[in-house]
């Protein structure tokens, strides 16, 4: 017998081809719990393809197969999907995807929902309406001609018939799928969805609480585990006394959990599971744990000392990672500018801790899991439990946040171990303590800049230098320098227009698990470019947003050829999502020209400013800031410009750009994760603190109007945030801060 | 840790719990009780996703023990009834990932019942125990403002 509850046979083998993927056409129905509409294993539906059903009653049922973690993805993809559909809003239900290969990569990261499948689910809703319109063209026995799908009916003009979607689901559900190349796509002019600010999905059970995630899944007879994980990556239970833990009220077990050999990569950290009755009593139980670790090579680190040391690394010669022009030799130091920046570890503290729900039967596991990869998820889980991946069925819940973190799947194997084990549903969630301790950090980081300027200030060359433990270090051990695709994320794609550019690349042993986080690369080398050219513009005694507008030079695609390096312009081919001067222009004239209507500045405040590319979208920040006497720091302003291309749902973009100022402010004032004796030193929100409202400023975001193809919106607002802030209060106070966070010197 | 006999006063109904008195309400809402819209974020007082209403007044169910609670009356975002205010976090389309939203939104409750007329710094205030990780304080300090507006025309 099998533990799913509806399993539906759902072969579609064209659709299977469309997607290239072949193999069993199984899709499984929805599970008993609430949030998973129940469309796919709806019997009154007529699927017509593998995102789209449509009900008898008029309802169509439109699969989501991202995460929800705040982007607003629900929302965008069915826009998508409805518009060429030409579907009406108010009778769109949203289906989330299981893991399942058939929809392509389900990883929700890189900024690439839209990006990645806006074509996609445009070909996915008008096969769907061109089977909607053969069925009518069919019933009335006229050529398909003649027919024209409009607002939820398929019209016939000239005998005035129509019929509702919902009168054609049935038998248009029996038709073969049309060529995927045949079906016509709309004009943009007549796009009804796309492009509209919709109300989020989930708007309703968000603000009643019925809004269900991963750390509100509840199964009959689930047992509640928390993990005491080795606190130094490599070390492992040498004595364990679990006897008061026992003793806890509400405990029912403690089991000892491998700890990972080789690259972590995505293996359960290992440790101590206490499994209780509720959350309470696993918490108290791990309190009541007595446990000795075995020393770790990890041991010595210290993230102080270690920074030091990168610190002397990028002061000399490197790896060459590009190289832009000849390389120049004649540093004479009358002409030369030079610059160091540094930032600690981070890490990504969304406000629901990693979580994870499974029950392993001998028929296989099912998962219910706050997961940003579904698929990661259900190949590790299987992995880890020796069983086929078709065993693994992985139900991906909201998201409370993700930030890279949920792209990691540990959390899900830890969950299936236990429930291995113990032959129960075991629902792991992380306290924040473990979310804080445990995590995929953001590389620290030290970079070295270097410019040569003429006559009037102006640099003709440039050198740099980054070093930073790489996310490769993760899944392959000795890995000691950054990766290339790190390299691409703000170090070796901006554009100047400079006579001679060298990148260089510095060894960065890793001593604890390295990941990714908003942004990624990005994160450290636009506060690196950021906060040097504001540098070179105030030597040059220039506007910071003039400074970068003639070092790139005149608008311009640029390709990076013959620079050493091949760039991998995150996934996307140069044609469709160009290196284009003239969008870094535009935005950074936004910003410019909306800073220079509010010029009325008081004693003590001052403007900031910075511009970055990255997931092939452009946005400018400009930052206001007032600094008082006693040295404390209040942001007051903040204005963003960002061209991300097309984009589906404006004010979601709005609210992902407004949410990006917010989370490189609180990088940039208060992020730090530091190591003392290999062990992280801060715990909870009093010592890893997120910026509150008290300390958020006023966000102007503005999109730019294109019809460029849809770029990436969930992280490139990031990047620039932190090197906007620190300009803006040097502009202020003449500080110039170098080495985040900025609390380290200003009371925030 | 002897359990005992507490009746607790949710959301307009009694239940009669045999638990540990220290455990913290908020699972006992969760995990016993079933009602998930109360949310864990820190387990310390410190980002406010956990925060009911204790008689009307803002409190952090991650540190009131239930023993605490026993005898008041607990309100958890499943029951609160606040003219205008979820239309305010509708209209200006506040949450994102919408987990800390629970929270935020009865402590913005709590302060428009005990001040119509919240200025900015009140806002700032009230609301600074309450972390959302997302970053949509602009918009919960609009939709506040708005409700307050609101009522002050009527």
């Amino acid at each position: 017998m099998s533990i799913f509850t509806a399993v539906q046979n759902f072969s579609r083998r064209d659709v299977l081809k469309l997607f290239g993927v072949t193999g069993g056409g199984l899709v499984l129905g929805a599970n008993g719990l609430s949030w998973t509409p129940m469309a796919l294993a709806q019997e009154k539906a007529g699927k017509l393809n593998l995102f789209i059903a449509v009900g008898e009653d008029n309802k169509v049922y439109l699969t989501c197969h991202r995460s929800e973690m705040g982007q607003g993805i629900r929302t965008g993809i069915p826009q998508i999907l409805a518009d060429e559909l030409e579907a009406e809003w108010q009778h769109v239900v949203v289906v989330q995807g299981l893991a399942d290969k058939r929809y392509g990569s389900q990883n929700t990261d890189g900024s690439r929902s839209i990006r990645k499948y806006y074509y996609q689910m445009r070909q996915m809703g008008a096969i769907a309406r061109t089977m909607l319109e053969q069925a009518a063209a069919n019933r009335w026995e006229v050529p398909v001609s003649e027919v024209k799908a409009k607002s939820h009916y398929v019209h016939h003009d000239k005998s005035q018939r129509k019929l509702s979607y919902g009168e054609l689901a049935l038998a248009a559900s029996k038709l073969a799928l049309p060529d995927k190349e045949s079906v016509k796509l709309k004009k943009n002019s007549e796009f009804k969805h796309i492009g509209q600010s919709r109300t989020i999905v989930d708007m309703d059970d968000m603000l009643s609480g019925k809004a269900k995630y991963g750390y509100d899944v509840q199964l009959d007879g689930m047992l509640y585990a928390s993990i005491t994980r080795p606190p130094v990556l490599g070390s492992d239970v040498v004595r364990l006394d679990d006897s008061q833990a026992r003793k806890v009220a509400g405990v029912v077990d403690v089991i000892r959990l491998p700890v990972p050999k080789g690259a972590p990569a995505f293996q359960a950290l290992g440790g101590v599971a206490v499994i209780a009755t509720n959350s309470w009593s696993a918490l108290q139980g791990r309190k009541a744990l007595v446990i000795d670790w075995t020393a770790s090579p990890n041991d010595t680190h210290d993230s102080e000392s270690y920074l030091e040391t990168l610190s002397k690394r990028i002061t000399q010669p490197s790896k060459l990672v590009r190289q832009q022009g000849p390389e120049i030799y004649d540093w004479s130091t009358n002409s030369k500018i030079q610059s160091q920046y540094t930032i600690p570890y981070l890490t990504h503290a969304p406000m629901e801790p990693p979580v994870a729900t499974a029950m392993v039967t001998e028929h296989g596991c099912e998962l219910w899991a706050s997961t940003q990869t579904p698929q990661s998820t259900q190949q590790n889980v299987a992995k880890n439990l020796g069983i086929k991946e078709e065993q693994v069925r992985v139900n991906v819940t909201l998201l409370g946040g993700g930030f890279g973190r949920k792209a990691k799947p540990d959390f899900s194997v830890e969950a299936a171990l236990l429930s291995q084990q113990l032959n129960r549903p075991i629902k792991v969630s992380w306290s924040r303590e473990d979310d804080i301790q445990n995590g995929y950090l953001h590389a620290i980081n030290a970079q070295f800049y270097q410019a040569k300027v003429n006559n009037d200030n102006f640099p003709e060359a440039m050198l740099q230098r980054t070093g930073f433990p790489s996310i490769s270090s993760t899944f392959a051990e000795s890995v000691e320098y950054p990766s290339a695709g790190e390299l691409d994320l703000g170090f070796v794609d901006i554009p100047f227009a400079l006579k001679s550019y060298r990148c260089e690349s510095v060894k960065a042993e890793a001593y604890t698990r390295i990941g990714w986080l908003r942004s990624v690369c990005n994160i450290q080398h636009a506060f690196g470019i950021g906060s040097f050219v504001d540098e070179l513009a105030h030597h040059a005694n220039m506007p910071s947003p003039q400074m970068w507008k003639q070092m790139l030079g005149k608008p311009r695609l640029v390709d990076f050829a013959d620079q050493g390096f091949e760039y991998s312009n995150y996934g996307e081919e140069l044609s469709r999502h160009p290196v284009d001067v003239g969008r870094y222009h535009k935005v950074i004239d936004i910003v410019e020209l909306a800073m220079k209507q509010k010029t009325s500045l008081q004693k003590g405040q001052g403007w900031g400013f910075a511009v970055h590319r990255s997931f092939t979208s452009y946005v400018a920040v400009a930052i206001l800031v007032e600094v008082d006497r006693s040295k404390n720091l209040k942001v007051i302003k903040s204005i963003a410009a960002i061209d991300a291309g097309l984009v589906v749902n404006p004010d979601r973009v709005v609210s992902q750009t407004e949410g990006a100022v917010v989370f490189g402010l609180s990088l940039a004032m208060m992020g730090e994760i530091s190591f003392k004796a290999g062990r992280v030193q801060q715990s909870n929100f009093h010592n890893y603190p997120l910026l509150r409202i008290n300390q958020c400023p006023d966000i102007e975001v503005t999109i730019v109007a294109s019809d460029a193809p849809p770029a990436g919106v969930g992280e490139p607002g990031v990047p620039p945030v932190a090197p906007a802030l620190t300009n803006a209060i040097f502009s202020a106070t003449g500080m110039r801060i170098r080495d985040l966070p900025v609390n380290s010197v200003l009371n925030v | 840790m002897s359990s005992k006999k507490i009746t607790l006063m949710l959301n307009g109904k009694i239940f009669t719990l045999d638990t540990d008195p220290n455990i913290p309400i908020l699972w006992v809402i969760r995990d016993m009780l079933g009602m998930t819209g109360t949310k864990y974020g820190c387990g310390a007082g410190l980002c406010g996703a956990c925060t009911v209403h204790i008689e009307g007044k803002p409190a952090r169910a991650c540190l009131t023990s239930v023993a605490q609670a026993q005898g008041k009356h607990v309100t958890t975002i499943e029951a609160l009834e606040f003219e205008g205010l979820k239309e305010a976090w509708n209209t200006h389309n506040v949450p994102q990932c919408g987990y800390c939203q629970s929270g935020q939104l009865m402590s913005a409750a709590a302060l428009l019942a005990s001040n119509a007329t919240p200025t900015d710094a009140d806002i700032d205030t009230a609301m600074s125990g309450n972390i959302c990780r997302c970053g949509t304080y602009t918009r919960i300090k609009a939709a506040i403002q708005s409700v307050a507006k609101k009522r002050a025309e009527k």
